[in-house]
């Protein structure tokens, strides 16, 4: 069967709601990887590498070439959200980005309100590039400022001291609309009765949205060995971090910042656009090394992937013509718990309709009577979501809700 | 076929880790058996098990060629035999298909509980028993001095005991021409119906049935049609070989000589130890006295964790049985777990071996139940039942009284130990029996419940010496003590699996520290979960798992999906790892950990 004939069958025999266009529910975005970070920080796992010198022109053309491509095989998606993460976008020179922008402006209609977000560093010397980014067409930035104090900021391996985060993040106020930033906390010998001043300090510097992880000892980082040999003291235990979690809301809140996912805090309106797709489940693509995407392409849903090495895509794309690695058809029933362990980070929940559709009916109200009694879900007019008490039990409820379905 | 005059048959006994392997390897090489190229160390320990682990776990026959100073050559039959008091049942086996032991003694260490152990079994066995003193390469080796206590302790005279070094191959060609000269030559008849014994027999995945013999009258052919004394089965013998310790074929096998057969043998039960092999016509009018059976000592459920996988399971079991003797199985069901089997073991060593290579061998997960020893219930009514398994513990009101499995244990342990390892028995329940000193050591006898001894004793007492005890032991008599059934309950449901039958006065402390542990091994759920044990419906031990709190992914992007997706596959495998009672699920490792004492 050819892929003509696949298109023309989802595209006029299918309502739109079907199960091959359910990705029209969560809208369409563009995720660009940029690798590249002046230093590597101990406990990140993000495909990010220290290079003295980025040829910008090769990567320009390589990175042109690959969204020419995409477009191609997505022409007349009304396209939402433009994120640049890395690695250190903020490293990207503003030209690059702007031929970037412009070329993505030629090659898809673009929502009235087009989220345009790049992940920075906050250092001056960034700084310093924030108007070039904003004439570029960037008008969002998500900062990583990590910590409030210096202490920790070095522990944390960072480049920048939290007077200079906080400069940066004056200048990116003044120049973006809408500014975001980051606070890794659970950190080594960090006590409950700081981390409260600490954030209580966050709110008083927020603007309307907020990303508050806790920090994960990931495997394969300088954290993570350190760990394995027990040399990485001082990290609370599941009962203090669970608290913390807990202050977290309860400060957030107060401030009128509430979770409207696991770790990230916004005004209502306000929040990150380009995530909510994933989180909703919408289509998206991944442009650069080690970048994801999911594409519905004839009724069909795919996984997209690209080598995580940079000079492996780059040369992939140079060669074949395309940076991916061979496409993974996700079956409908894995869209189902992906959409599920996504929808469910969320505050509004997941659609009791769309997992049907989606699973084939698999009984999921079976599996939420199982946990009943435990306060964890709230079943609400077709919406399935997490209680205050289930949210930082996640991954317990999914194993639940998803044994043996 | 090799005249008489021409073989010799012995096997290399000692005390765990006394360098027997390593000495069959010095043989293997010195006399070119294996090429260079081939060779490694221990190279007869070849199961996964026993390399990691480093210690034997099956008796193994090699034949060598030695070309001998008398100008002659002859045919060596060795067999290395396993060390650790679990598989003695190995030694005792091999001991009857040959003439001769060399005794190794560890030229550090001297002699230790199983020297003595062998030593005795040998003498039984009507061997010539040649000693060997090893690791003379070592600065702490004291040869004339474990010469001495060879004398003194074993009784046997050790003027000529051959000095060697396993490792560097030192004093190794004394050692064949110890063989030789000192060793008996095997008798047997040539012309007389055939009579064999069957030593040995293993699965092979090509060859099917694989079975280890030891001619001693008459001669086996290639095509000969045989038949199984005991068990009446009738064969064709298909496949001839001796074990050089790969299969080299060979057209027969004469009186002395030791070697393999294979002949379609489809029936597992047809194979046993011990029985006589015989040719289907001229047969053989009496059979060999056959092998002492072995006694297996402790029980415990093996249920596969997908129960899908029961005919799997048995079908392993009758495998792994043909190659191991002393393991004895019987179905067995469980209202938690299914259908599975209750299986006999010498020791806690050997179920960990068994176990593992179940799982290895043939790709079963398996739940271990509680191990338990067989106590005598007796019950008011006057008859008497055979308690392989706390769960099947009739109601008390029924129960006259209950006796426990004793031993006799025998102890060898430097002085500066001795204090604490007289603490570790008397808090086992034992009774001294005596007490004598062989230079700085102490031999120590005590009389223990087998039932405090099979579980972790030998751990303990390594750990308290700091491995320098040895330890053998012999079932003795049955006793009356006031032993109890305990029961443990996870979220107010008995968990049967982990029922045990205790000492009175040792339940609260065993149930408190039963309790301490599930709560470590079982992990938290999201809600709270009492663990309590029991004894009748009273509580005597109680711990609460906290709820779970926290378990969710900080950051979870466009690019997290697909690995978190792995990640909540894996962790679904994991729970097939985990047996559900009632809402806990409780991981499979919790049923033999949480037994292990710390005290
Ligand atoms: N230095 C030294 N080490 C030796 C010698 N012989 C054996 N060893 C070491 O002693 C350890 C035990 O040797 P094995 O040959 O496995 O002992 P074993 O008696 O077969 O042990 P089991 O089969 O478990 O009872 C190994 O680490 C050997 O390398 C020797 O002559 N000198
Ligand atoms: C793609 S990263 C980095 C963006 C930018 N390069 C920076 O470091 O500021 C996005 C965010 O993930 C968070 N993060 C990275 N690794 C983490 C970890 N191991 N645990 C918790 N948060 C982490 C940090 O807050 C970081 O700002
Ligand atoms: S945290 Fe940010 S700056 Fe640090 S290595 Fe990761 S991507 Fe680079
Ligand atoms: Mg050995």
């Amino acid at each position: 069967m050819s892929l003509a004939i696949v298109q023309t069958l989802s595209e006029n025999s299918l309502p739109p709601s079907s199960v091959a266009e359910d990705w029209r529910a969560g809208g369409f975005g563009l995720y660009l990887h940029w690798p590249f970070c002046q230093a590597k920080c101990p406990y990140c796992d993000f495909n990010s590498h220290v290079a003295g010198d980025v040829d910008q022109v090769r990567w320009r053309a390589v990175l042109l070439s690959e969204i020419a491509r995409v477009a191609t095989e997505t022409p007349d998606r009304v396209l939402n959200t433009v994120f640049f993460g890395g690695g250190t976008p903020s490293l990207m020179d503003p030209d690059l980005v702007a031929a970037i922008l412009d070329a993505v402006r030629a090659a898809w209609p673009l929502a009235n309100d087009l989220e345009v977000t790049l992940e920075a560093n906050p250092t001056s010397v960034e700084a310093g590039r924030f108007r070039g980014y904003r004439d570029a067409g960037v008008n969002r930035v998500s900062m990583g400022i990590q910590a409030l104090n210096d202490s920790d900021l070095r522990r944390l391996g960072r480049l920048h001291s939290v007077a200079e985060a906080r400069n940066a993040f004056a200048i990116a106020r003044n120049v973006f609309d809408r500014v975001s930033f980051d606070l890794i906390y659970a950190r080594q010998h960090q006590t409950r009765a700081a981390w409260r001043t600490e954030l209580r300090e966050a709110m008083a510097m927020a603007a309307d949205h907020l990303s508050l992880y806790q920090l994960t000892i990931e495997p394969g980082t300088a954290f993570g060995r350190l760990a394995n040999a027990g040399r990485l003291d001082g990290l609370p235990d599941d009962d203090r971090a669970a608290d913390m979690y807990a202050d977290t809301q309860e400060i957030c809140g107060a401030a009128g910042l509430p979770a409207y996912e696991i770790s990230n805090h916004a005004r209502p309106g306000a929040e990150s656009r380009h995530n909510l797709i994933y989180w909703r489940g919408g289509d998206y693509a991944g442009i650069g090394p080690g970048a994801h995407g999911r594409l519905t392409l004839g009724g069909t849903r795919y996984a997209t992937q690209t080598p995580l090495a940079p000079a492996a895509w780059l040369e992939r794309v140079e060669r074949a013509g395309s940076g991916e690695l061979p496409r993974q058809v996700l079956a409908p029933f894995d869209q189902a718990q992906e959409y599920l362990m996504m929808a469910l980070r969320l505050r509004e929940g997941a659609q009791i309709d769309r997992w049907d559709k989606l699973s084939g009916s698999v009984d999921i109200l079976q599996k939420i009577n199982g946990l009943d009694g435990l306060n964890v879900l709230h079943c609400h007019a077709g919406t399935l979501a997490l209680t205050d008490r289930g949210r930082p039990v996640l991954n317990a409820v999914l194993r639940e809700l998803l044994a043996e379905v | 076929m090799t005249d008489l005059a021409h073989i010799r048959n012995f096997s290399i006994v000692a005390h765990i880790d006394h360098g027997k392997s390593t000495l069959a390897d010095r043989l293997i090489q010195l006399t070119g058996t294996v090429s260079e190229r081939d060779m490694k160390e221990q190279l007869l320990d070849a199961m996964d098990i026993e390399r990691e682990r480093g210690i034997t776990i099956k008796a193994n026959t090699v034949r060598i060629e030695y070309k001998a100073k008398d100008g002659e050559t002859y045919i060596l039959n060795l067999i290395d035999t396993p060390g650790h008091v679990d598989f003695a049942y190995e030694v005792s086996r091999s001991m009857q298909a040959v003439e001769g032991s060399l005794l190794v003694v560890d030229a550090t260490q001297g002699v230790e509980a199983q020297t003595l152990a062998n030593v005795y079994q040998a003498l039984d066995a009507d061997h010539e028993i040649v000693p060997v003193l090893n690791k003379i390469d070592l600065p702490a080796a004291e040869p004339a001095r474990v010469a001495e206590q060879i004398e003194d302790v074993i009784g046997i005279d050790a003027s000529d005991a051959v000095h060697i070094s396993a490792k560097t191959g030192l004093g190794i060609p004394d050692v064949l021409e110890a063989i030789v000269t000192r060793l008996p030559a095997p008798k047997g008849e040539r012309n007389v119906p055939l009579k064999a014994m069957l030593v040995d027999s293993w699965y092979d995945a090509y060859l099917g049935v694989v079975v280890l013999v030891r001619i001693m009258d008459g001669v086996l052919k290639k095509g000969d049609r045989i038949r199984m004394m005991q068990t009446g089965a009738i064969h064709n013998v298909d496949k001839l070989a001796v074990l050089r310790p790969g299969m080299v074929d060979v057209a027969a096998l004469g009186p002395g000589e030791i070697g393999i057969f294979t002949g379609s043998i489809k029936q597992v039960r047809d194979t046993r130890v011990g029985d006589t092999i015989t040719h289907e016509k001229h047969s053989a009018q009496k059979a060999l006295p056959g092998f002492k059976p072995s006694v297996p000592v402790v029980f415990c459920g093996l249920f596969p964790v997908d129960s899908a996988e029961f005919d799997d399971l048995r079908n392993a079991i009758e495998k792994l049985a043909l190659n191991d003797a002393s393991f004895s199985y019987e179905m067995e069901s469980s209202a938690a777990l299914g259908f599975g089997f209750r299986c006999g073991f010498l020791g806690l060593l050997h179920l960990e071996v068994i176990r593992d290579r179940l799982e290895r061998e043939w790709g079963i997960d398996l739940i271990t139940t509680a191990p338990s020893v067989v106590y005598n219930v007796y019950l008011k009514s006057g008859e008497m039942i055979e308690l392989h398994n706390p769960a099947d513990m009739p109601d008390l009101t029924y129960v006259d009284h209950i006796e426990e499995p004793r031993i006799t244990a025998t102890i060898l342990v430097p002085d500066e130990f001795l204090g604490d390892v007289l603490k570790l028995c008397h808090d086992r329940r034992g009774i001294q029996k005596d007490l004598t000193y062989a230079g700085s050591r102490a031999m120590v006898v005590y009389d223990l419940p087998l039932n405090e001894v099979v579980f972790d004793f030998y751990d303990r007492l390594k750990s308290i010496t700091r491995g320098y005890a040895s330890f053998d032991y012999q079932i003795d008599s049955y006793r009356a003590d006031n032993l109890v059934k305990m029961q443990i309950l996870v979220n107010d449901e008995p968990v049967d699996a982990l029922s045990i039958m205790v000492h009175r006065d040792r339940a609260e402390s065993r149930g408190r520290a039963m309790c301490e542990k599930l709560k470590e091994l079982i992990p938290r759920h999201m809600f709270k979960i009492p663990i309590q044990a029991a004894i009748g419906g009273k509580v005597i031990a109680r711990e609460t798992l906290a709820a779970l709190r926290k378990d969710v992914t900080a950051k979870c992007y466009g690019g997290d999906v697909t690995r978190k997706k792995k990640l909540l596959e894996k962790q679904k495998a994991g729970k097939k790892k985990m047996r559900q009672f009632g809402k806990v699920e409780i991981p499979q490792a919790a049923f033999i950990s949480a037994l292990k004492m710390d005290g």
